[in-house]
């Protein structure tokens, strides 16, 4: 991987670069909305908040949007794939959750490569900035995602030769005192980075800053204290599978899924033919769905396999902590903090779900 | 890992198809015969399933029924079966739909019986129940069509009644076979059945299985497998020599959509076929 040496860019100067930016090509960024954050379409560089603390929605959802289509057909017979996306460019993602990116790329990119998700990756330019403020429930630095240093997926087996994922950061943005320090990890992000116009290489000063905010990151990114290493989480489920946590948690579960919808690591889908009104043609279309879900493993005849919300609840933190790092190696969870506050329940907490499970196993 | 067919670009295109025939199997179970209009074969191994579109209705994922279908029976070589249980939304519709009406297909999907691996040189056992019947039907004909490949072959089917019976033209044939052994029974008879009566497994213990040179290869509703496996143990058959089909919800087909999940294991990619020694420390599988 090229390396580009690191540029500085005085605060003050952002909205400009931005609007620039704006000018070319589609922005979606982070944006206040009714005391919370939200990432939606960029208009005007005043808009964005490069210190949010956390979305509702990560941005999965230009990825994997909640609704995409996947092909047209009629009746008369034929199937026409869907329209390519256009270009866009992420602005302002925290770490995690281009970390929760690059684990959708290899899921998505390995095995039978899903096509309609590498188009659409293919499309976006990452802009990663790191956090500024800490939200309340944070925990990334337990993660090993609490900033976007290096190869997020460490010792993984390596993807699929058919699909490598495209390195999930393009430019990095760190704010050190009332300058950014400004990254390149691409070529799209140095022509990202060029509509700035000339730019200073970073000192070694500011360097040396940027390293004191990666370490600080590390360390209070962890508003809850996971008990071990994430690499320690699946032998600990393999411990765990009859343990009366399951039932004794999801006692209260809704199974509304909004753990699940603001999941950055979660991104299973349904898929469903819509007929035109004229009956004529229509289209098929994927849209989110969530294991938590009761009728996710419901079939036809009537049988559902996971009939019950204990063995949803479980299913979903196995997949998690077990299944996805025996499968893709990575552990489904970027400790963005955000099912904490979803959840009508109060049951999501990972750290307190894993921690308690550690300490039946003591 | 599975085969996942090369033509179209996303593996969420169907190719066209054609349903060229249906026939009534019994009240509840149509088989349906069809073709890919590119002409080309399915080119699947028993025990695959295929995505079968009905635009505008919906996906369901269906087993191949058929190994081959010899020459003088299809219009064309590359036709394949399906047999459908209507029991929701598409397959409601697909019953309802007539010879000539346009399809779509993906797949062949998933793992198949290894007819073609360890399967060959040993006793092949088919233990059927009720509609497990259908994706077993692709494996006892291409046994049967490699006849010389395989030592005894014994076929066991159980029904809920004679009225549910698939196939039964085919069953006749198989018991008219001086190379195979065919024995089947039912779970409560009427006035005109003359056959067992009772649950598959009772038939297990009178099938001559021989533990060591038997492979069992077991379709059937959830509820059946716990039964069954427990009677081949007490035959003496062991977890290597049991291969299983599960079947889920499966939507995408290719290991992305989740849905099929079976603990950590995609019924769709690492199935539906799975030996039983891979999944005895699965818990949801059974």
């Amino acid at each position: 991987m090229e390396k580009y040496p690191a540029k500085k860019l005085h605060q003050a100067k952002l909205p400009g670069w931005v609007e620039a930016i704006i000018a070319q090509t589609v922005v979606y960024a982070p944006q206040a909305r009714q005391g919370r954050f939200v990432y939606d379409r960029l208009s005007s560089a005043a808009e964005l908040r490069l210190d949010h603390d956390v979305t509702i929605l990560p941005p999965k959802k230009y990825l994997l949007p909640q609704r995409e289509t996947l092909l047209r057909f009629t009746r008369a017979g034929g199937f026409e794939p869907a329209a390519a996306p256009e270009p866009f460019v992420l602005f302002g993602l925290h770490p995690y959750d281009v970390a929760a990116i690059a684990q959708m790329d290899r899921y998505y990119g390995q095995d039978n490569p899903d096509t309609q998700y590498l188009a659409r990756r293919r499309q976006a330019t990452i802009v990663a900035c790191d956090v500024q403020n800490a939200s309340d429930n944070v925990f990334a630095g337990c993660m090993g995602t609490a900033t976007a240093r290096g190869a997020r997926l460490g010792n993984a087996p390596a993807a699929s030769s058919q699909s490598p994922p495209p390195d999930p950061v393009d430019l990095l943005l760190t704010l050190v005192g009332d300058t950014y320090v400004i990254e390149a990890f691409s070529p799209r992000g140095t022509g990202l980075l060029a509509l700035a116009g000339e730019l200073e290489d970073a000192d070694p000063v500011a360097l040396g800053r940027r390293e004191q905010v990666w370490q600080d990151a590390d360390k209070l990114l962890r508003r809850h204290r996971l008990a071990c290493r994430p690499e320690e989480l699946p032998a600990l489920m393999e411990k765990s599978f009859d343990s009366p946590l399951w039932q004794e948690m999801s006692d209260t579960c809704f199974s509304c899924g909004s753990c699940v919808t603001v999941c950055p690591s979660c991104f299973c889908f349904d898929v469903q033919d819509d007929a035109d009104w004229n009956l004529e043609g229509g289209t098929r279309a994927r849209r989110w769905d969530g294991c938590m879900l009761c009728d996710f493993a419901l079939v036809a005849g009537g049988h559902n396999f996971r009939k019950q919300r204990d063995q949803r609840y479980r299913h979903r933190f196995f997949r998690k902590a077990s299944y996805l790092p025996a499968r893709c190696g990575f552990v489904g969870c970027v400790g963005c903090g955000r099912c904490i506050l979803a959840c009508t329940a109060k049951i999501a907490n990972p750290v307190e779900v894993y921690n308690r499970l550690l300490e039946d196993q003591a | 890992m599975t085969r996942v067919p090369q033509v179209p670009s996303s593996p969420y295109l169907p190719e066209s198809a054609t349903i060229v025939a249906k026939r009534p199997l019994t009240a509840t179970e149509m088989l349906f015969e069809v073709r890919l209009d590119s002409g080309r074969a399915l080119g699947h191994m028993p025990g695959q399933f295929v995505e079968l579109t009905l635009p505008g209705v919906g996906e369901a994922p269906i087993s191949v029924s058929s190994w081959r279908l010899p020459q003088a029976q299809a219009p064309s070589p590359a036709s394949f079966e399906l047999a459908v249980r209507k029991a929701g939304r598409v397959t409601a519709a697909l019953h309802a739909a007539e010879p000539g009406r346009k399809i779509g297909i993906r797949g062949p999907f998933g793992t198949h019986f290894p007819v073609d691996g360890v399967m060959k040189g040993r006793d092949v056992v088919f233990v059927a129940g009720g509609i497990g019947l259908a994706p077993l039907r692709s494996a006892i004909q291409y046994v049967l069509h490699n006849r010389g490949d395989y030592g005894q072959v014994t076929v066991l089917y159980g029904a809920k009644s004679p009225a549910e019976r698939l196939f039964v033209e085919e069953l006749a044939a198989w018991a008219a076979r001086a190379d195979a052994k065919f024995m089947e029974t039912v779970d409560r008879g009427d006035a005109g059945w003359n056959g067992n009566v009772g649950v598959i497994t009772k038939l297990i213990p009178l099938a001559g299985i021989d533990p060591t040179k038997a492979i069992v290869a077991a379709c059937g509703p959830p509820i059946m497998y716990k039964f069954v496996v427990v009677s081949l143990y007490a035959a003496g058959v062991g977890n290597e020599n049991i291969i299983v089909s599960l079947e889920r919800r499966m939507k995408c087909g290719i290991g992305k959509c989740g849905h099929c999940q079976i603990n950590g294991l995609y019924a769709c990619t690492d199935g539906p076929v799975f030996k039983y020694s891979d999944l005895v420390g699965v818990p949801e599988a059974m």
